[in-house]
C-alpha cells in the first residue's frame, strides 16, 4: 500500500461514522480503493465532489486531518497456484508466517458467467451421511447452506462433508470465526493430510466486522481462478454468512440507508445472490461448489438472512438436535437439495426417490403420532410402529454421525421399511417393492 | 442533436447525470467510462439533474464520465427469430456472446440478420391497413409467423407492395406503404416497441371463455386458468414454485411461452435449456424450445435489468398475440422485481411504503398484470397471453406487500403451503386457500360443463367440500382423539385424503404422472368421487385407516400407469373390488 509518486493526498475529512469517512475529492472512480489514515478504505457514493468511503477496519482513532490515499482500483487478489496450501486474512496478506504470493492481479467481485455458458450439474457428491447423501444429495456446482443454531456442530461437519468430498480445491472463507474454530480447521485439515488442497481466507471475531465483507468475494476469486483457468473441481465453503449480513447493515445503516425488513439493507437479496451465485458447472470439468453456514435464531428461518438465502441458494441443510436418539440429525423436513433430482436414480440406484419419499413420509407419521401422545391420547398399532421406526431411522440414517456408502443408505431403508411396516403402508411404486422388498 | 451530461454522484447503480438539453422519463442513455458504454435508464428528472440506473455494474465509473441520450425508451427487437432464443433483461443474445463471463457494455443482436425465411404474401397492392395488420407471414418452426404493420403506425395506410413470395433476410423490405399525406414508408421483418407501452392493435379484449390446459389436476381441475387468464403462486422457499412452473411450461396448451427468468437461479435456467430441447411438445410433437423463448436475468446479473426483463418477456408475448397466437408468460420471479424496484427507490431516498417498498408497488404490479388477456384482433381472429407469475413471500408470510398486491391483481391464486411441502405432497398447493375465480365466470363454467362433461363444475365443488369436511374432521380427532369422534369423522377425513393423494398430489418427476390430460383428469375425479359417495361403516378406526391406504396405495399405482393400458386396468379392477 505505498503511495505512488503522482498520488494526490488528501487531508482534510468532513465527516466521520462508525464505518464511513467523507470528504471532498476530485476524480475519484466508484468501488476504488483507498488508505485513511494508514486504514483501507473503499469508496461507496459519490455526490459532487463529496466522496463517501467505508473504511474496512473501523474507523477508531482517525482525524479530520488523517491523510487519504486513492489506489485508483477496486481490491485485488494475486492469484497463481502458489495460493494452495496457505492461510491468508480478509485482505489477502498471508497470516500463517509464509512469503507474498506471486501471480497474476485480478479484481475481486468480477463480473457472472454468462447463464448460456453453464452447463447443468451432474455430478454426484458423496458425503458418506444419509441425511445428506439419502435425502437431500448434493451436486457440484450447487450452492448449500446449512441452517444451524449457533449451538450446532455445523463447523464440524462442514469440515466432515468437505474432507470426504471428492474435489481438487477447498477454499475456506472464515467470517468472525471465533479464535478456536479457525484453529479447529487448520488442525482437521492438517490431520486429514489436505494441506496442500486447502486455501483459507480468515476473518476472525478478533478483526473488524466490515473486513468480512472481503471475504467472501476473496475465497471465490480464487475459486474461478482454479475452476476457470485450471479446469479443477472447487469447494468452497463460507461460514458464517449471517455475520457477513450483519457487516452489510451496519454500513448501509451507517450511510442512512432505509432498512427493510429485520434492519437489513434492501439490496440484502442482490448482495448475497452475487456471492452464491458465482457457484457453477462450466463447460469444461471446472465447477465452483458452495457449502455455506448460516446461523439461525432459535430455529427463525423467517428472518431476513435465511429467508432471503433459501430464495438463492438451491436447497438447505438443516441441523436440529434430536431429542430421541440424542444425536444431531439432518431434518429431513425443513432439508432440501434442489439439484438432487439431478443424480439421483441417475448416478444412484433406481429406487433412491421412491425410498426418500417413503422414508421421509413415514418419519411424519412419526411425527403426528407423537403430537397425539403428547396431547395425551392412545396410540394405534399404526402409530407405534411409526415411532419405533422414527428412532431407528434417526440412528441409523439421519443422524450426521453416520459414514456409509448410498446404497448402504437404501438397503438400510428397506430394512426398516420391511421390519415395521406392509408393503402397501410404504405406498412406493410396486415393481420396486417386487425387487427391493425385505421382509 | 442528442442530449449529452456529464455524471455527478453514484451510489451503486444509481448515478446522477447532469444534463445539458431536455430528456424523458424512461429515456435510455449511454454512459462512457474506460473506453466501455454502459446502457442506463432516466427513472427522475429533478432541474438539470438526471436520476438514471445504469443497467452494467458501474464500477469504476467516475464523477465528469460523458452520457449520450437517446431521445428514446428501451425497445424490443421483434421479428421472426425470437423463438428458441435465449435472451438476458435488454434482450442481448446470450448464445452469440462468446466469452464466459458476462462482458460490461457487451451488446448483442437478438435477431439473426443473416438467416432467411420463406416468406408469403398475405396482404395485395391496394389494401388499406392499420397497425398490427397482417402483411405476409413466414415460417418460424412450425409456426406461421405473421409480418405486421408496425404497432406504432398511426391512421390507415394503403399498400403500394408486397414482395412476392421468397426467402428472405428480416431487413428485407417486404412491403411498401403509403400513409395519408401520401409518403411511401417501407416494412422490413423487424419492429422496435418501447417495453413498458402495452401494444394495442387489436379490436376488443373480452373475457375469458375458456380454460388452458396445465397437465396439473390441481389446477385444471380444481383451479382452472383461463386462455389470457391472470394467476400467481406465492410461496416459501422449497415449496415447489419452480418445479411447477416449469411443468406450465413443458405441458402448457400454448402456442408460444415466454419465460423470464427475473432474479432468481442460474442453474434453473440451464435446467430449461438443457432438458427443453431433448423434451416433446404434448400437444403438437414438436420439440419444446422451438415455441419457447427465454428472458434471463438471473439473481446475480444487473439488478436494473431484471425490472426490464419482465416488460421484455411481456412484449415479445403482446407481439405473437397479435399474430393470432396463444401465448403463455410465466415469471419466476415478480418479487425479485419488486425487490429491483425497492433498491431503487431506497437509493433515491424516496419515502418508502409498507416493508420499505415504493409506494406505487400494487400500481405497477396491476398494470403489468392487465397487460395479459384474451383478445379480438381487427381481422376477428384470437390471440391470448395467459401471465402466470411466482411470489416469493419474505418468511413465508402471505401478509407482505407483494402478495397483496399481486392478489388483487391476478385471478387464479396457488397457494403452496410449507406445511405441505413437509409432508412431500406435491404440488404443495394448499386446496382450500387457493382459489380460481374463472370458477364464479359462467362462460368458463359453461366451457368446462360442455368440454369435460356435463354437471363437472359441480362435481370439483363437492370434490373441494369433501377437502374441506376432512380438514375438520381432522381437527376434531386431533382434539378429541381417535376413540373421542364418531367413525364418521374418520371415515370423512380419509375421503379428504383420498382427494388429496389421488387429486391434489401428482409426482411431477414421474413420466406417466407429471402429465395428466383432461379426459384423464375427468375419469379420476369421477372414480374419486364415486368412491365418496359410498357410505362405509368400520369397526374400529384401524380398520378404516387400513382400508384407505390400501384403497390410496392403488388408486396411486392408476396414476402411476399409462392411461386405459391393462396395467391401469388392472388397478383400477383392484379398486373396484375393494370398494365393492
Amino acid at each position: 500500500m505505498a503511495n505512488k509518486a503522482y498520488q494526490r493526498v488528501y487531508t482534510k475529512l468532513e465527516g466521520i461514522t462508525k464505518a464511513t469517512v467523507s470528504l471532498r475529492a476530485n476524480g475519484v472512480s466508484n468501488d476504488e480503493l483507498a488508505v485513511v489514515g494508514g486504514k483501507l478504505a473503499q469508496v461507496v457514493r459519490t455526490k459532487g465532489d463529496l466522496v463517501t468511503l467505508q473504511i474496512f477496519s473501523g474507523t477508531e482513532g482517525i482525524p479530520t486531518n488523517a491523510e487519504v490515499t486513492f489506489l485508483g482500483e477496486p481490491p485485488t487478489l494475486k492469484v497463481s497456484d502458489q495460493l494452495s496450501g496457505r492461510f491468508f486474512d480478509a485482505y489477502g496478506h498471508p497470516i500463517d508466517g509464509g512469503p507474498e504470493i506471486d501471480g497474476e492481479v485480478r479484481q475481486i467481485g468480477g463480473p457472472s458467467v454468462n447463464p448460456y455458458k453453464r452447463r447443468q450439474p451432474s455430478q454426484l457428491i458423496p458425503t458418506g451421511i444419509a441425511g445428506i447423501d439419502l435425502n437431500n444429495t448434493l451436486v457440484s456446482g450447487q450452492k448449500i447452506p446449512f441452517f444451524a443454531d449457533p449451538d450446532q456442530p455445523y463447523n464440524q461437519v462442514m469440515a466432515d462433508v468437505a474432507l470426504r468430498a471428492d474435489v481438487d480445491k477447498i477454499i475456506l472463507g472464515g467470517m468472525g470465526l471465533s479464535n478456536d474454530d479457525y484453529l479447529f480447521f487448520r488442525n482437521s485439515f492438517e490431520a486429514a493430510g489436505a494441506l496442500d488442497k486447502i486455501i483459507c481466507f480468515i476473518n476472525t471475531t478478533e478483526n473488524p466486522p466490515v473486513e468480512r465483507l472481503l471475504v467472501p468475494d476473496m475465497a471465490l476469486t480464487a475459486a474461478e481462478y482454479f475452476a476457470v483457468d485450471k479446469n479443477e473441481k472447487v469447494l468452497v465453503l463460507l461460514t458464517d454468512m449471517t455475520l457477513y449480513a450483519d457487516a452489510l447493515s451496519i454500513v448501509s445503516n451507517r450511510m442512512d440507508q432505509i432498512p427493510s425488513k429485520d434492519s437489513m439493507p434492501g439490496s440484502l437479496y442482490s448482495d448475497l445472490a452475487k456471492i452464491y451465485e458465482k457457484a457453477v458447472q462450466l463447460p469444461t470439468e471446472g465447477s465452483i461448489t458452495i457449502i455455506a453456514v448460516t446461523t439461525l435464531n432459535d430455529g427463525d428461518i423467517t428472518h431476513a438472512i435465511p429467508d432471503n438465502t433459501g430464495y438463492i441458494t438451491e436447497g438447505q441443510l438443516f441441523l436440529r438436535a434430536d431429542t430421541d436418539t440424542g444425536k444431531v440429525i439432518i431434518d429431513p423436513f425443513r432439508s432440501l437439495s434442489r439439484l438432487k433430482q439431478l443424480v439421483q436414480n441417475k448416478k444412484t440406484r433406481e429406487d433412491h426417490s421412491q425410498v426418500m419419499n417413503a422414508s421421509v413420509r413415514l418419519y411424519a407419521d412419526a411425527q403426528n403420532a407423537k403430537t397425539k401422545l403428547e396431547n395425551g391420547f392412545d396410540l394405534s398399532d399404526y402409530d407405534l410402529r411409526c415411532l419405533a421406526y422414527a428412532k431407528d431411522y434417526a440412528r441409523e440414517l439421519l443422524a450426521i454421525d453416520v459414514n456409509i456408502s448410498i446404497t448402504e443408505m437404501l438397503d438400510t431403508a428397506w430394512k426398516l421399511f420391511g421390519k415395521y411396516f406392509s408393503p402397501a403402508e410404504t405406498g412406493i411404486k410396486q415393481a420396486l417393492i417386487d425387487k427391493y422388498w425385505k421382509a | 442533436m442528442k442530449t449529452k451530461g456529464i455524471v455527478t454522484g453514484i451510489v451503486s447503480n444509481l448515478v446522477t447525470v447532469e444534463v445539458d438539453g431536455p430528456v424523458s422519463e424512461n429515456e435510455i442513455c449511454f454512459i462512457t467510462s474506460e473506453g466501455v458504454k454502459m446502457m442506463a435508464e432516466v427513472i427522475k428528472v429533478n432541474g438539470k439533474n438526471a436520476s438514471v440506473q445504469v443497467f452494467e455494474s458501474t464500477r469504476g465509473l467516475r464523477n465528469g464520465n460523458e452520457v449520450e441520450f437517446e431521445g428514446r425508451m428501451l425497445e424490443a427487437t421483434l421479428g421472426p427469430g425470437l423463438l428458441s432464443s435465449v435472451y438476458d433483461g435488454l434482450q442481448n443474445d446470450l448464445t452469440t456472446m462468446e466469452n464466459v463471463f458476462l462482458q460490461r457494455g457487451e451488446y448483442t443482436d437478438p435477431l439473426n440478420r443473416e438467416k432467411t425465411w420463406e416468406f408469403t404474401p398475405l396482404a395485395k397492392p391496394g389494401d388499406t391497413v392499420q397497425a398490427a395488420d397482417w402483411l405476409g407471414e413466414v415460417k418460424e418452426g412450425w409456426l406461421p409467423h405473421k409480418i405486421m404493420v408496425p404497432f406504432s403506425f398511426e391512421g390507415s395506410y394503403k399498400v403500394k407492395s408486397v414482395k412476392e413470395a421468397g426467402a428472405y433476410n428480416v431487413d428485407t423490405v417486404i412491403a411498401v406503404l403509403t400513409d395519408a399525406s401520401g409518403a411511401d414508408v417501407p416494412v422490413t421483418m423487424v419492429q422496435k416497441w418501447p417495453v413498458k407501452v402495452a401494444i394495442k392493435g387489436y379490436r376488443e379484449k373480452p373475457r375469458p371463455d375458456r380454460i388452458m390446459e396445465t397437465g396439473v389436476r390441481v389446477i385444471d381441475t380444481m383451479n382452472p386458468i383461463a386462455e389470457g387468464g391472470t394467476g400467481f403462486i406465492p410461496g416459501p422457499f422449497g415449496c415447489g414454485k419452480t418445479v411447477l412452473q416449469h411443468a406450465i411450461a413443458k405441458q402448457g396448451d400454448a402456442d408460444v411461452i415466454v419465460m423470464a427468468a427475473c432474479g432468481e437461479r442460474a442453474n434453473e435456467v440451464v435446467e430449461i435449456f438443457t432438458e427443453f430441447p431433448e423434451l416433446i411438445d404434448p400437444h403438437t410433437g414438436r420439440h419444446l424450445m422451438e415455441r419457447t423463448t427465454i428472458i434471463c436475468n438471473t439473481s446475480n446479473m444487473p439488478v436494473a435489468a431484471r425490472e426490464a426483463s419482465v416488460y421484455t418477456a411481456m412484449t415479445i408475448c403482446e407481439y405473437y398475440r397479435a399474430m393470432g397466437l396463444k401465448c403463455l408468460l410465466l415469471a419466476d420471479s415478480t418479487s425479485r422485481w419488486a425487490q429491483a424496484l425497492r433498491e431503487m427507490s431506497n437509493r433515491m431516498e424516496e419515502l418508502p411504503g409498507a416493508d420499505a417498498f415504493p409506494v406505487d408497488l400494487s400500481a405497477i404490479i396491476s398494470n403489468f398484470y392487465s397487460r395479459a388477456g384474451m383478445v379480438v384482433l381487427n381481422n376477428g381472429q384470437r390471440g391470448a397471453v395467459t401471465f402466470i407469475g411466482t411470489v416469493s413471500p419474505a418468511g413465508g408470510n402471505l401478509k407482505e406487500p407483494v402478495t397483496e398486491s399481486t392478489k388483487k391483481a391476478a385471478r387464479c391464486f396457488y397457494a403452496l403451503e410449507q406445511n405441505r411441502a413437509d409432508q412431500k405432497r406435491y404440488p404443495a398447493v394448499g386446496p382450500l386457500e387457493s382459489y380460481s375465480k374463472y370458477l364464479d365466470y359462467p362462460e368458463i363454467v359453461d366451457y368446462l360443463n360442455k368440454t369435460v362433461e356435463e354437471g363437472w363444475v359441480d362435481k370439483v365443488l363437492a370434490a373441494k367440500n369433501i377437502v374441506r369436511r376432512g380438514r375438520e374432521a381432522a381437527e376434531q380427532i386431533n382434539i378429541l382423539g381417535d376413540d373421542g369422534v364418531p367413525m364418521s369423522y374418520h371415515v370423512n377425513f380419509w375421503k379428504s385424503e383420498l382427494v388429496d393423494f389421488i387429486i391434489l398430489q401428482q409426482d411431477g418427476f414421474d413420466p406417466v404422472d407429471s402429465l395428466c390430460p383432461m379426459e384423464r383428469q375427468r375419469f379420476m375425479l369421477d372414480l374419486v368421487l364415486d368412491i365418496c359417495k359410498k357410505d362405509f361403516d368400520f369397526e374400529d378406526f384401524e380398520k378404516c385407516r387400513e382400508f384407505f391406504k390400501n384403497l390410496i396405495n392403488e388408486l396411486r399405482q392408476m396414476n402411476y400407469s399409462v392411461y386405459e393400458s391393462d396395467q391401469f386396468w388392472a388397478y383400477n379392477e383392484s379398486v373396484n373390488k375393494l370398494i365393492a
